[in-house]
Parts: C-alpha cells; structure tokens; sequence
C-alpha cells in the first residue's frame, strides 16, 4: 500500500483547487485521481464562456477556465493519476483505485477530499410516462455528443427542464442548425440563472413554459414527438392543456444530483436536502479527516464558488494533516435553515476552528422579490439583508464574522431564513 | 441485393405458391426445424433442440435476441401455486423451477432462490391462503407453508401493518431475464443453431414440395418444421396456417425500477392475493440487488404498445403501498412496462397445430411463461424428437461461462486479469462498475452485442442509477471500434434508434 498525505477524489474544479491551496499551504505527497482521461472535469465540455468572472474578472470558456488551475497543478508538480477509477473508499481512509496501467492497488491517504462533482436526473428518475425510444438524452450527454464528441443528437429538440446545462444546450443545438422548439418547465420558475434564460433562450427566440411538464413520450424506435401540458400547483398535469411537438430529441435538465456512492460507502453522513455530505466549518465529514468540495458537497451554479470552496478544503485538509485542525470538543453551533432557506453549507461550527470569516452558502426554495435574508444567533436577529430578488436556481450567501459570534457565549444555533419584512 | 445476384446466377426458382413468387432456394436457408422468435421460449426450445442432429434457426425480426416480452417482466421464478390445478401452465411452471438450479449452473445465469410471499391483509380473504396452499400442494410445490401475521413481520418487517398471514413458498426465486435468454441462445448458437436477426416473417405456406415456405424481409426461408414462438404475435402466425384461430390480446404491464439502495427494502418476493387479472402487483428484490415493483395489467389491441401511462404508474404505486410499508419511491431510477402474450383461454398453448401438421405452437406464452421456459423448451424439443426421428448428438455441449465479472475476483487474481488484459482495469460504467473488458467480451461472444441494449443486457453497463448518461458514449466508441461501424449507424436497440444524426457543423468542415 502507498501513503499519500493528502488523496483527492476528482480532478475536476474542485479537486483542482483544492490540490492547489493543499500544496500552498505546505503538503507535500498530494495525489489527483481522476477518471477522465484529461484533467478539468466537466469544464472539458463547457465550451462556452461566462466562467471565471468572480474568480479572474474575466470571461473565459470552460476548458480556460479549468486550465487556469490545470497549469498551477502541473507548475507545482502535484501528482495526478488520469483513466483511473476509485473504487472504495473506506472509513480509515484506505483508497482504492483502478485503471489499466496500475491495475488495482490501494493508497493509505493521510487525509481524503472528495471532489466527484454530480451527475444528471435522468429520464426514469422522473417517472415520465410513455415509450423508452432513443433520441432521449440528459442535457449534459448530449452537451459531449456535440461538444467532444462531434455528434448530433437530431434536429428538432424539445428540453425538459430550465437547469443551467439545458438552457445552454438550447443555445448549443440551435447554433448547430437544429431548432429547439420550447423548454419546458415543471416549476412556476426557472432552475438556471437568469442570464442563461436571456443570453440562451431569449436572445433565439425560444419559449419558456413554466409550470409545464411532458405528459407523453412517442415513438417505438426513435422519438417522434413529445407531449406536454400545464401543471397545477401540485405538479399535477391539467388536462385540456396538453400540447404536441414533433421532434426527434428530448433533452433532459432537471437537477443535478452529487455523486456520494463512494462517500456513503465510507460512511459518510448525508444530507438529505443537498445530498451532500454534511460538514462542519472546516468542510470536514463526520469522519475525521475527509473533507467534501464542489457538486459534491452542494449543487453549485458558478465555478468561481466551487473553486472558492475546494480552496478552504485543501486548505483545512492541510491543517489536519499538520495537526493543526484542533480535536472538535462536540460543543458545535448549529446552523439551521429554515423558512424559505432550504439548507446551508456548512451545517456546523466549530468556534475554535473558525476562520475570521466564514462563508454560509444556501438555496431558497421558492422565488422571493424584495425579501430578506435574516439571520439569528439563538432567538436574535443580527442579520437583515434585503435582496431584490432570490430564485432557486441562484446560490445564496451570507458572511459570518468569528468576532461576532464570539460576543455570544453559550451561543447554540444559527438561523438562516427569509423574511418578508 | 445478394439475394438477386443469387437469383441471377443461376439460383433454383421456385414455383408460384400461395399467391407470390417463391424462388431462390438457397441452401443455407433450408432447414429441419425453424423457430420464430428468439424470446426466452423460442431460446430455450433452439438450445434443446441443438442436443439433436437437425438444421435449426431462428428468425427473429429485431437486431437481439430478448427484444420483446422477455426483457420486461417481473425477472421471477414462480413457485407454480398459482396456475389452475392440471393445467399446462401448472405443470411446466412447477417443472421449469425445478430445472432452474442446474440450468443456470450450466449456464452461469443469475438465480437465487429468495422464497415467495402471498400477503393477505384483510382478515375475510384469510381463506384465500388456504385456497392457494391446496392448489399449490396439488400442483406439486414443495415447501409451502401458511404463516401467522407475526412469523410474516418477522421475516418481512416493512410489510403493511394490515398483514394477516402470508403463504410462504420458499422455492420462489428471482433471475436475471436477460441473461437467461442470451445464454440459452449462445449455448443453441455455440451448438449449431442458426440466429437470423432483423429477419421478420410475413407470410407462412405450405409448399407443393410438403414444406414449409417462410417469406420474410429477408428472403425465402424453407423448413420440415416451424415452432411458433412468437409471444405477443403468436396468434398471428398462428391464423396464418389453422382454420382454428386463436387470439392474443397483450396485457400490459407497467414497472417502476428502484436503486440498488433500496433493493433490501423486502427479501423475499411480496404478492398480493391473486385477482382475476392475474398475481397483482408485486414487490421483489431483483437478483442483481434493486427493488422492482410492477405490473399493473392493462389490456390493449396494439402489440407495440409498450408504453407507460401516469395512471398506469400511479396506479402500481397505490397497489405496492397497500402491502409494503414506505416504499423508497424516490429512489425509482426507471420505469417501463411489458406485454404479457395474454390467450383468451389463459393457457400455454404448447404442441402440433391440429390442421396444420409439422407447425408447433408455442403461444399464450404469458407469466409464469419465463418460470416455464426451461420444460417448455424440454417439451417442444420432445415432440420434434419423436416427430423426426431425431439422434443426440455427439458432441453437444450444455455448459457456457458468461461475461467474466471482475467484481468477483480477489484483488490479486484483479490485478493478474488486467496485467493480462489491461480494458478490465478500465471502469466504463461507474454505477454498476462495468469494465471495458466486460463490454468487448459481451460484443464479440457468440451472437454478441451490437447495440447500447445489447450491451447493457449482457453487461449491465447503463443499467444503473444514471441510466447510461455516463457511460453511452463511452459504449458507442467502444461499439464504433470493436465492429467498424460509424457512430451514426450505433443504435439504442437496432431499428431506426439511432442515437446520433450527423456530425456537427465543425466536424463535417473538418472532414471534407
């Protein structure tokens, strides 16, 4: 068995940046495993720009982006196995790894990050009826067809779903010669960002349905033609409203979900909103010593969070590698999102641990206009920030300073939630 | 095209019977028996059948075999309590369970013997139980037992709080369809037995010359003997040659597929009281560890209509809920249905045709059809054994190995196995850790994969929780290498299912 200080699953963005602050911070014997056959993760088919305007102030397509950090791994010479798939992952943090050059070994990881990004919803998972013909892709397969690939999918599209990657696809296959002729959506709101509904859809004179979901799928071999309808408030289809579109492909974007095979194997605790790990403010696991980044951990909109985030990952890893992660003494605040705020990351406190700053990232779960974000220590309010708008599909964040959290001693939960007033 | 060049040269025409010109009588289209359909009925008679001295092929009008009412069912082993006492249904469901073990040791099939449960919850249906214990004993099922609602929730603690008893067969089981199917039509295929696929029959006659005279979309096949094992379409090659018609009305039935996660949700397979309509919706493990809940039964003219419908689903759902307590419904990864070859005699129809000498049925081949399989092939491989004359052959081998699984292997003999052949150290399907060696075994075995289907029936590769959104391209280029065939050409399932159209814009400007 190998020993390595730090293993990080995934060379996508996270794992990227978190090998990258991990060898800034002093580790030595870092190790990239990444299943791909190239670094970058799923930036590699990202072709389009908009990446990198937090980060770099600049828009740069995926693949730049991923770059960006592709060149600092390789300046600091951090290892990095490609093809390599990890297999096991166990709780004493014995990796297990697989690829036809080393066949399969094991690899004894001073401290684990996990980074392996998230998959789509597909088409079963969303129990919609009618026939199973080809021509029905996930947004994100069909965006390697195209963009990696070389292939089209068809020519008459419909998109189920307003997630980020369909919006984009919308955009892909009409510049490729193929006409999308509606995005459909169950939700009375979108899942992307806002600039993706203008800059992919509005801007090509595509239509949005909001509330509208397919009821009917048809074609034996091949797909010829999708129904969908309205939905009442409870995502139920109204009838009367059903509508046909012929078309010879269904592109799928509704949700992502993180990839935690391999964590929940380890024995990682979940959370059930994100389905994520759940972690303290070190990004740190219920197990001692594995540390969570990325899509894994959350679903996020903007890379530039992801690489933020995986940062204080390896940089926590670190810390714990060198023993300077103090022991937790099982007095954690709690962090609890409630009304309107759907989770938060972290879910814990640690005071001793704390950073001067701590960055709460969480979701709403309805669109709100001119609300506010709140938050209490205990029964307190001592935030309330108003914010124009909130939407599902936008991250939200709030700041938290370790001084003020140490003016209330004896401090037990943190409340995030959205008020009207 | 070949067919006219044949023609051209010389082939031996045919004269005109029934009504079209039959001409090219081509040798390798002659045979002593053929088979329509390539299902697990018409497998397991072709895979009987290669025992013998004799010419046998199957026709079958999609690109694989299990392409119809074999790869959607309720993937189980009936103990055969629930067939009407003296049936045919009755018997060979009971005689092909107790084939199950050493068959599927023969041929390294999936099975496991995880016993079945009738659960009553209404105190009133209680003598229901009785009713199908009597009926199974008479039928010949070994084992079966009445349990006390206690003993049920002790072995089963997610069922309904409403349970009342149970009848426990413990020679239930669950298999996989697919490779049931696939492995007996590789063993009849390494035996001899001839597969010809997108081959679909439209015309049956009887020739001047006392043969049969199949016209198909693929030329003029001639046989001794045709078996008829259709499924769904059974009926239609029935009526081609008896006066006596039957008619197959397909029942449909709609599944819902759940994550390995929530595959121990049961252990054993759980029925509701039989109705009418058949057994009712089950809830089982399947053999490779997920949870299936299905069939709802829907009958319906058309004999494509494979499609699921909201109702359909919600419907299967609200029957599951009634005897299993807080099914993980949101870990469904995949919903589909299934036709049942549903005879209006509800009977296995099984045996030379009465009006139509040297033309076996094999239709009404609905549940507990799969059960069957192993005797009805045993029994169709019978008649013709004793119609021809048939010989054993000599060298007839009843054993095959399947896709090696490296999953079993110990990490050394892992690592020996890709020292030696490294694509078994490269995961291509992530969800159900499919390698690339797995994949090229299953494309280059006799009657291999040459669709993503194929693939997945033989692999599982995209069988998993994200469906083959990961891992199709990766099959395709595997597909695309291993067989020469451009990328535009691979299919989900043969057909026009293409899954990609045309390069893109780029790659064409690239390529010109």
């Amino acid at each position: 068995m190998v020993n390595y200080d730090i293993v990080i699953v995934g060379g996508g963005p996270a794992g990227l940046a978190a090998a990258v602050s991990a060898r800034n911070a002093g580790v030595e014997k870092i190790l990239i495993l990444e299943r791909d056959k190239e670094l970058g993760g799923i930036l590699n088919q990202c072709i389009h720009n908009g990446f990198g305007l937090h980060t770099f102030k600049e828009e740069l397509t995926g693949p730049e982006y991923a770059y960006r950090f592709i060149e600092k791994v390789l300046e600091a010479k951090i290892e990095y196995k490609l093809n390599t798939m990890v297999m096991d992952i166990s709780e004493d943090r014995v990796v297990t790894a697989m690829s036809r050059e080393d066949g399969m070994y094991q690899i004894k990881a001073g401290a684990v990050i996990l980074a392996m990004g998230c998959r789509e919803r597909p088409r079963g998972a969303l129990n919609i009826p009618g026939y199973r013909p080809a021509g029905i892709f996930s947004a994100g397969t069909a965006q390697r067809l195209v963009n990696i690939e070389g292939y089209m999918p068809g020519r008459e599209v419909v998109i189920l779903g307003s997630g980020d990657i369909g919006l984009i696809m919308a955009r892909r296959m009409t510049l490729e010669g193929a006409k999308v002729k509606v995005v459909a959506e169950l939700m009375p709101y979108s899942g992307g960002l806002k600039r993706n509904i203008v800059q992919c859809l509005d801007d090509f004179g595509i239509p949005l349905k909001l509330s509208h979901t397919v009821v009917d799928i048809e074609g034996k071999e091949h797909l010829t033609a999708v129904t969908i309808a309205q939905v009442d408030n409870h995502g139920k289809p109204i009838p009367g409203t059903e509508e046909r579109y012929t078309c010879d492909t269904l592109l799928l974007s509704c949700g992502l979900i993180p990839e935690n095979e391999l964590s929940r194997n380890a024995g990682v605790e979940m959370n059930p909103i994100t389905s994520g790990p759940i972690v303290n403010e070190s990004l740190e696991t219920n197990i001692p010593g594995v540390f969570a980044c990325g899509n894994v951990l959350h679903v996020h909109d903007l890379v530039d969070y992801v690489s933020e985030e995986a940062d204080r990952a390896g940089l926590n890893a670190a810390k714990f590698i060198k023993g300077e992660l103090v022991e937790s003494k099982g007095d954690d605040i709690e962090i609890v999102a409630t009304e309107g705020a759907r989770y938060t990351v972290p879910s814990t406190i640690d005071l001793d641990r704390m950073d001067d700053k701590l960055t709460v990232r969480f979701r709403v779960g309805a669109v709100y206009k001119d609300s506010y974000v709140s938050v209490y220590f205990d029964d307190e309010r001592v935030m309330h920030n108003k914010k124009r708008i909130m939407a599902p599909g936008e991250m939200e964040q709030v700041i938290l300073l370790k001084s003020k959290l140490e003016e209330k001693p004896g401090l037990k939960k943190i409340t995030v939630k959205i008020e009207n007033e | 095209m070949a067919l006219l060049q044949k023609i051209y040269q010389g082939g031996t025409r045919y004269p005109l019977v029934g009504g079209f010109l039959k001409y090219a009588k081509e040798e390798n289209n002659m045979y002593d028996v053929v088979i329509i359909g390539a299902g697990v009925s018409g497998s397991s008679i072709a895979r009987e059948l290669s025992r013998y001295n004799a010419n046998v092929c199957v026709l079958e009008k999609c690109d694989d075999v299990c392409e119809g009412t074999t790869k959607a069912n309720s993937a189980i082993v009936h103990a055969g309590f629930d067939a009407a006492e003296g049936s045919l249904m009755a018997k060979l469901n009971v005689r092909g369970n107790e084939m199950m073990d050493q068959l599927c040791k023969d041929l390294d099939v999936p099975f496991k013997r995880n016993g079945s449960m009738v659960v009553c919850i209404h105190k009133e249906a209680l003598p229901g139980l009785q009713e199908l214990y009597d009926r199974g004993v008479k039928n010949g099922v070994k084992g079966l037992k009445i349990l006390s609602r206690e003993e049920v929730l002790e072995m089963e603690p997610n069922l309904s709080d409403n349970v009342e008893g149970a009848l426990y067969a413990p020679t239930g089981g669950i298999i996989c369809p697919f490779k049931l199917n696939i492995a007996m039509a590789e063993n009849a295929n390494v035996n001899g037995v001839e597969f010809r696929f997108n081959t679909e029959v439209e015309a049956i006659n009887k020739g001047e010359d006392g043969l049969w005279h199949l016209r198909t979309n693929n030329g003029e096949y001639v046989s001794k003997y045709v078996v008829n094992a259709a499924g769904v379409y059974a009926d239609k090659f029935h009526n081609m040659v008896s006066a006596k018609k039957i008619h197959i009305k397909p029942r449909r039935g709609d599944y819902c597929l759940l994550d390995k996660e929530a595959g121990t949700h049961v252990s054993h397979t759980i029925f509701p009281q039989p109705t009418k309509l058949g057994k009712g919706v089950l809830v089982t493990p399947t053999v490779h560890g997920n949870l299936l809940v299905g069939p709802t039964a829907i009958d319906i003219e058309n004999k494509e209509g494979v499609n699921t419908t909201g109702e359909g689903i919600n419907d299967l759902i609200a029957k599951a809920n009634d005897h299993v307590k807080n099914l993980p419904l949101r870990k469904v990864i995949t919903s589909f249905a299934g036709l049942r070859a549903h005879e209006d005699g509800h009977e296995f129809i099984i045996g030379e045709v009465e009006d139509a000498p040297a033309f076996i049925d094999c239709a009404g081949i609905e549940s507990p059809g799969l059960s069957a399989s192993p005797a009805i092939g045993e029994m169709v491989a019978e008649i013709l054994k004793d119609k021809m004359g048939l010989t054993p052959k000599n060298n007839w081998v009843g054993t095959r190995k399947d896709i090696l699984n490296p999953a079993d292997l110990s990490l050394e003999e892992r690592n020996e196995l890709i020292k030696k052949n490294p694509a078994y150290g490269n995961i291509i399907c992530r969800c159900e850790s499919i390698s690339e060696g797995e994949i090229i075994d299953a494309i280059h075995r006799p009657l291999g994969a040459r669709t993503l289907d194929g693939v997945k029936r033989r692999t599982r590769a995209g069988m998993g929780r994200c469906q083959a959104g990961f891992c199709s391209p990766k099959t395709m280029e595997i597909i695309h290498r291993e067989l020469g065939l451009p990328y535009e050409e691979i299919t989900k399932s043969g057909g026009r299912s293409n899954i990609v159209m045309e390069r893109t814009k780029n790659q064409k400007g690239g390529n010109q």
